[in-house]
């Protein structure tokens, strides 16, 4: 299964080559170091808060993985630099990706 | 270097940056109109190159806007890289030239107010924020938090860049505002005032390069293109590995001027690509103007003095954002400095300037050195 068809159910994995073992990110059929296949890892996943902002009154941030991937996530209480987080949240809305993490 | 032809800019066009409601066609052909009015000596029929700067999605723009321009020339084609298609059509044509492919190069840039370039709906890792304003958001509070800048601080850029768009008649903005003004503006985010974004609107700017042979013929007063960087580091925007700096920026600086064979402090006059308040002081460090956290410093004291050195025709906050035409038009204002034909713009006596034109969130940038 495609890391979005995963995503579509509300399940969040990290894409990894099968070759060199790279996080290939984004999401892609094939490694962009290497052009090995890529497979699916599964969480749950750790991330961390880099950065966050508010739009109305809600938050949000920055979100680190693995320390190779960066999302923008929802967050629904202020945010702290550097917080450990996992995605509570996620899926595919009108083609556009959403994360909400805690 | 030295084996390829000299490149100089011989005319150029621009229409003011409106919110009309024009077709793409009609807006890139009125800028052309405008360059051939300005520069009578050039012959359309010398033209060997029409390149065409826009995120529009029309097709077939080049030849369709050399048509309308009576022009037959042997390449003609479309180039976009978001807000920096600008001056990578102005590379292009560059390197037509300096190969020998082409003699004299048409360059138009136009945009409308509603540019589907404004959203790269490619970068997912965005999530649900893929407007601009949430990466400006995310560069603003990192550098507040790393370099202690006030939203007050910031607000500078905006009250000194329309401060001279007032003096630019091109541009869309026709006010002056203060620093009250703005961080009372209309609140985007947590850390984005209305009047700290530039906005989309509709424009057009055109220009002519054309070899050394020809600039001489047509003009007394050609400027160089004597310095060029491009820096792409990724697309998405969380690929960054600063959100309070630009490393495209940096790298895509240090290539122009090492080509001009110049460091920042030769720079007289420059564009810089101010798409929200922030970027201002952090494109100015990480081309070197100022040391890094200190691009507010330098900043408050040209408001202060009235100097005009940076951002003349008042940036892309004061002037508006028409993308494809935004890199363009930085080019012009350089030029018109150059030449010191930018009225009551004018920097005292400038001989090197500097044009900065970036794309989504400084993922990637172009630096240009044009000189005398």
């Amino acid at each position: 299964m495609s890391f979005e068809s995963k995503l579509n159910k509300g399940e969040f994995f990290i894409p990894e080559c099968t070759e060199c073992k790279k996080i290939v990110w984004p999401p892609a059929e094939f490694c962009n170091h290497c052009f090995g296949i890529v497979s699916l890892k599964e969480g749950p996943f750790e991330g961390k808060i880099m950065e966050f902002s508010r739009q109305n009154e809600q938050y949000f941030c920055l979100v680190e993985f693995e320390n190779t991937i960066k999302i923008i996530a929802n967050i629904s209480k202020l945010p702290i630099i550097g917080q450990k987080v996992k995605i509570s949240k996620c899926g595919i809305n009108d083609g556009n990706y959403f994360f909400q993490v805690i | 270097m030295n084996d390829m032809n000299k490149v100089g800019i011989v005319g150029y066009g621009i229409t003011p940056f409106t919110k009309d409601d024009k077709k793409i066609e009609s807006i890139l052909l009125d800028s052309a109109k405008e360059l051939f009015k300005n520069n009578q000596k050039i012959n359309r029929d010398d033209i060997d190159a029409v390149l065409v700067s826009t995120n529009n999605n029309s097709k077939y723009l080049s030849p369709i806007l050399s048509e309308m321009a009576g022009i037959q020339p042997k390449i003609a084609h479309t180039i976009e890289s978001l807000c920096n298609s600008g001056t990578n059509s102005i590379v292009s044509a560059y390197s037509y030239i300096a190969s020998g492919l082409a003699d004299m190069i048409l360059i138009t840039g136009a945009e409308r107010y509603d540019s589907p370039g404004q959203i790269l709906e490619w970068d997912n890792s965005r999530g649900e924020y893929k407007h601009p304003i949430f990466w400006a958001s995310i560069f603003t509070k990192s550098y507040k938090r790393e370099f202690s800048i006030s939203d007050e601080q910031l607000a500078i850029v905006s009250v000194k860049n329309h401060k001279q768009a007032k003096e630019n008649p091109n541009a869309l903005s026709k006010k002056t505002y203060t620093v009250d003004d703005v961080i009372n503006s209309k609140k985007l985010t947590e850390d984005l005032r209305l009047l700290n974004c530039s906005r989309p609107c509709t424009g057009s700017a055109s220009i002519i390069l054309a070899s050394e042979d020809k600039a001489k013929q047509l003009t007394d007063k050609p400027i160089w293109v004597t310095g060029i960087g491009q820096k792409t580091t990724s697309a998405g925007f969380t690929k960054n590995n600063s959100f309070s700096s630009m490393e495209s920026t940096k790298l895509a600086g240090q290539t122009a001027l090492k080509m001009a064979n110049k460091n920042s402090k030769d720079i007289d006059v420059a564009e810089i690509h101010d798409a929200f308040s922030v970027c201002e002081p952090m494109a100015l460090e990480s081309l070197g103007f100022s040391v890094e956290g200190r691009g507010m410093d330098m900043i408050n004291e040209l408001h202060d003095t009235n100097n005009f050195k940076i951002n003349p025709r008042g940036g892309l906050i004061g002037s508006g954002h028409p993308l494809g035409a935004t890199g363009i038009a930085q080019t012009i204002e350089i030029t018109q400095q150059l030449q010191s034909n930018a009225g009551k713009r004018q920097v005292d006596n400038p001989k090197v300037g500097l044009v900065h034109n970036m794309s989504a969130a400084a993922t990637s940038s172009t630096v240009l050195v044009l000189e005398t």
